[in-house]
């Protein structure tokens, strides 16, 4: 009722280039990704062909310290490989992970959501019930959990080709919950409002209402969350790397390189492992700054 | 009228006010422009217009509450002759000039009781010491006439009711006796029946305390209770200021002419409503045809929707296993019967039971007993759900809130081609979109809303389009809940004629639910009143206003704002 006029918020480009921090994490965790997805074309060597290193080159330090070669610019590990390939290749395995496990949980938590808040009554509480049992475990618990029980069943012969999956699923297995805990209060507004009521009554099905009506509205948080899950996904595939249930050396990634370095750490050979960690680092604290971005952006009031 | 001596300095001097908000790129745009107003102490005067009209932003520049990049710029802005400044040495915000909102609920802080709010109050700008603030307090509710005000000083907000929150509220804005008060809208979230007992009640106490109260409203019969003098607005500017039974009786300017007709009248019936800008709605024949094609049926009887002893009970605060919790029965044994092409006015205050009736009538919301017949289909509390699909084809609603009722993802197109694609009622996209097209062209919208957003429109546009979507369905059966509450009186009066003319157009039926008894006397055939989920009278409108049997429809008319019978309504002191 006021003659003032509102103020539009303004887009969300307009809004992202006047944010330092979401121009500096964008930046940072996109020549990361493209990093990892050149890696074949960008890597200086080729980590993964055993011929095509040398024992003669094994530990050289980084480039910029005395003794070191140029053609290894972050240095080599014991066998002679060269670090920043390893980094390059093991963020490509370390991306995919991440990503695949935040699609898949977003999709599973995002349907539940939808059908919680839509249908409400006992699917609501049998299926949030589910999702209380899951968040009152540890995350890295139950991706052991699943972890374990995957080698129970998968023969030996298949597992370092299964071992990618085996994460995905561990670790989207935990993220859901947050999906669909925010997805379904969201639903559960937006089915409250005249819109939806007008398409039922005029007998639009309940499948259709969902996916035309609801879902385009409650799916900002859920990019949001999705942004700030991928920098949790990471470093979770990169935990349990590190524990030794994740991806083997055969298939690095981070986790693992950060493992195998670990190891090798008091023989002085420290760049092996600083910088694997470096850039898992790096990677998620970019992701996370985006996510911040967007979330303050996108949702003032999500936690 | 109270003399007031025009010699005096008024209490509140403004001249060649601007209110302008500057963007980045581009021209300014001006809320209000070159206003000038005087209050003078223990006047009321009322400042009216439609929404946009920059009502609100004089407020708010009175109070420094303009938000950059809005701009405030005067000649002269002056408190009983000194230059209005806010920081410090100046005024204060709160205690020499005061503002009462809208909204009682946002306006007062649920986390503390309202002792401790007004005390915090009072502390603050009359420094008195929290013996003395306390007492202050409980003299501040009495003042405002909350009953038992030791006790209920103690209470938090949501144990106030609607009514008595805006009473809570009054006596915060009061409490350090400003000099100015600023009621914003301060009854339009309030039932019809507290309304005028708010209104008094600023009144008195502006009189009582020589207060200069400046009334925003859109409500014409909140100015002629309570009003001194009148500003009416229109785009920032100020088109009218006079003596308010010189302006409602013999407007002087077009505008204010054109707005005052746009108020339905209480005593009679008149055919159309009064608009201001008439807008000539040309019913396109081909359309008419097609909406009408659904509408073939067989005879039966005259009845179109039969109620029977509708019921619906809510469980509050279930129990531990669902039993023994509080049962609120929102809808008592309610029956009726709507005849074919007949308009069903609904009456009552809020929590009446009212909306909740026409839910269950559209299916929504199932009755606990008894059961609804429409077009010779039944719905009760067994109906499977696709025999409930089948009962509600050929019923559709009109909601009260245009802003949620429009789903804000869609485009115009979308949302009104919703129905004809849901019910199969166009052969194709390219007839659809033509049915589309048409629609909108027949509820007065622009060709080019097709592909425009919601956010894009003005209430009464969004509220066009949310009947376009309803036609859209070809009903028979139109459900109206509040369709006009949340609009301006000019746009109410478009609403409502495009309404009547598709009743005349297209023989709908409709149940028209509303708690403007003006309106609905100029809506309905017969009108039915509830109270407390039943239904205490049901009668043509005619005889329901001249002769209403209830003492409950008595004591509803008795409130309506009477703009014809100005003189008796002039308020005394």
């Amino acid at each position: 009722m006021s003659g003032a006029a509102v103020a539009r918020t303004p887009s969300l480009w307009r809004q992202f280039r006047r944010s330092a921090r979401a121009i500096f994490g964008a930046v940072v965790a996109l020549t990361f990704v493209l990093g990892a997805l050149l890696a074949p074309w960008v890597a200086p060597h080729d980590p993964f062909t055993l011929g095509s290193f040398n024992l003669m080159d094994s530990e050289l330090p980084p480039a910029f310290m005395p003794g070191g070669d140029a053609r290894f610019l972050l240095g080599t590990d014991s066998q002679g490989r060269d670090v920043l390939s390893a980094i390059l290749y093991g963020m490509r395995v370390s991306l995919t992970v991440g990503f695949a496990a935040v699609l898949l949980s977003a999709a599973f938590g995002t349907v539940v959501g939808l059908v919680a808040g839509f249908r409400r009554g006992w699917v609501d509480a049998l299926l949030m019930r589910v999702a209380d049992v899951i968040l009152s475990f540890p995350t890295i618990l139950i991706a052991l959990l699943v972890a374990g029980i995957a080698r129970g069943f998968i023969p030996m012969e298949a597992r370092a080709d299964a071992a990618l999956w085996v994460l995905i699923f561990a670790i989207a297995i935990n993220e859901w919950v947050q999906y669909a805990r925010t997805v379904r209060g969201q639903t559960m507004v937006e089915s409250d409002l005249d819109y939806v009521k007008a398409a039922r009554i005029t007998g639009v099905r309940e499948g259709r209402i969902l996916t035309r009506h609801i879902l385009p509205n409650v799916l900002g948080p859920v990019l949001v969350i999705a942004t700030i899950n991928l920098a949790l996904a990471v470093l979770a595939e990169a935990t349990l790397s590190f524990l030794g249930v994740g991806m083997p050396p055969t298939q690095p990634s981070l986790g693992t390189l950060i493992r195998i370095g670990n190891e090798n750490l008091f023989s002085g050979i420290w760049w092996v492992v600083v910088f694997p960690a470096a850039a898992l680092v790096l990677l998620v604290l970019s992701v996370n700054l985006v996510g911040d971005w967007l979330r303050d952006a996108l949702n003032p009031r999500l936690g | 009228m109270p003399s007031i001596p025009a010699s005096a300095e008024p209490r509140l001097r403004v001249r060649g006010l601007d209110v302008a908000f500057h963007p980045k790129d581009g021209v300014p745009v001006f809320a209000v422009q070159g206003v000038d107003l005087d209050v003078a102490a223990g006047e009321v005067l009322a400042v009216v217009g439609e929404s946009g009209a920059g009502k609100s932003s004089i407020g708010h520049a009175f109070m420094d509450l303009v938000d950059p990049p809005g701009r405030v710029r005067a000649d002269i802005m002056a408190l009983d002759g000194e230059p209005l400044r806010y920081g410090s040495g100046g005024h204060v915000r709160g205690r020499d000039v005061s503002v009462i909102f809208q909204d009682p609920l946002t306006s007062l802080n649920p986390l503390f009781t309202v002792e401790q709010q007004l005390v915090h109050m009072v502390r603050h700008h009359l420094r008195l010491d929290r013996r003395a603030a306390r007492e202050r307090a409980v003299e501040m509710l009495d003042e405002v006439g909350i009953p038992d005000p030791t006790r209920r000083v103690k209470q938090y907000p949501h144990q106030f009711s609607g009514g008595m929150r805006q009473r809570v509220v009054i006596a915060l804005a009061l409490a350090c006796r400003p000099r100015v008060v600023i009621a914003d809208e301060p009854t339009s979230a309030l039932d019809v029946s507290v309304q005028a007992q708010i209104l008094d009640l600023i009144r008195k106490l502006g009189h009582e305390q020589r207060m200069a109260t400046l009334l925003i409203t859109h409500d014409m019969g909140a100015v002629a209770q309570i009003a001194d003098r009148v500003a009416v607005m229109r785009g920032g500017r100020i088109v009218e200021t006079g003596a308010v039974a010189e302006v409602l009786r013999r407007p002087k300017a077009p505008y204010s002419r054109a707005l005052i007709a746009a108020v339905p009248p209480t005593d009679h019936r008149i055919d159309r409503f009064r608009v201001p800008d008439v807008a000539v709605h040309a019913s396109s024949g081909d359309l008419d045809a097609w909406l009408r094609a659904g509408g073939a049926e067989a005879g039966g009887d005259d009845a179109l929707v039969r109620l029977e002893g509708v019921t619906k009970r809510f469980a509050l605060s279930p129990g531990l296993f669902g039993r023994g919790g509080r049962i609120l029965t929102a809808v008592d044994d309610v029956s009726l019967t709507i005849g074919r092409g007949e308009i069903l006015g609904l009456v009552g205050e809020s929590g009446s039971g009212k909306s909740t009736l026409a839910q269950i009538v559209a299916g929504l919301h199932r009755p606990s007993t008894g059961a609804v017949a429409f077009a010779g289909r039944t719905f009760d509390a067994t109906t499977s759900a696709s025999a409930l699909r089948a009962y509600r084809s050929g019923l559709q609603m009109v909601f009260q809130d245009p802003y949620s009722s429009l789903n804000r993802r869609l485009s115009v197109r979308a949302i009104v081609g919703e129905p004809i694609r849901t019910l199969g009622l166009a052969d194709g996209p390219s007839a659809e979109a033509r049915i589309v097209a048409a629609l909108l062209e027949r509820v007065g919208l622009p060709a080019d809303a097709l592909h425009r957003h919601p956010h894009a429109f003005s209430g009464g546009q969004r509220q066009r389009i949310a009947i376009a979507r309803a036609l859209a369905a070809r009903p028979r059966f139109l459900l109206c809940d509040e369709p006009t509450s949340a609009l301006d009186v000019s746009i109410q009066a478009q609403i409502l004629n495009l309404l009547k003319d598709l009743r005349d157009d297209l023989g709908l039926t409709m149940l028209f639910i509303t708690h403007d008894l003006a309106v609905v006397r100029q809506m309905c055939d017969r009108i039915g009143v509830m109270r407390g989920g039943r239904l205490v009278e049901l009668a043509p409108s005619e005889q329901l206003f001249r002769a209403p049997a209830q003492p409950y429809t008595r004591e509803l008319l008795s409130l309506l704002p009477d703009l014809a019978g100005l003189d008796a309504a002039q308020p005394t002191g």
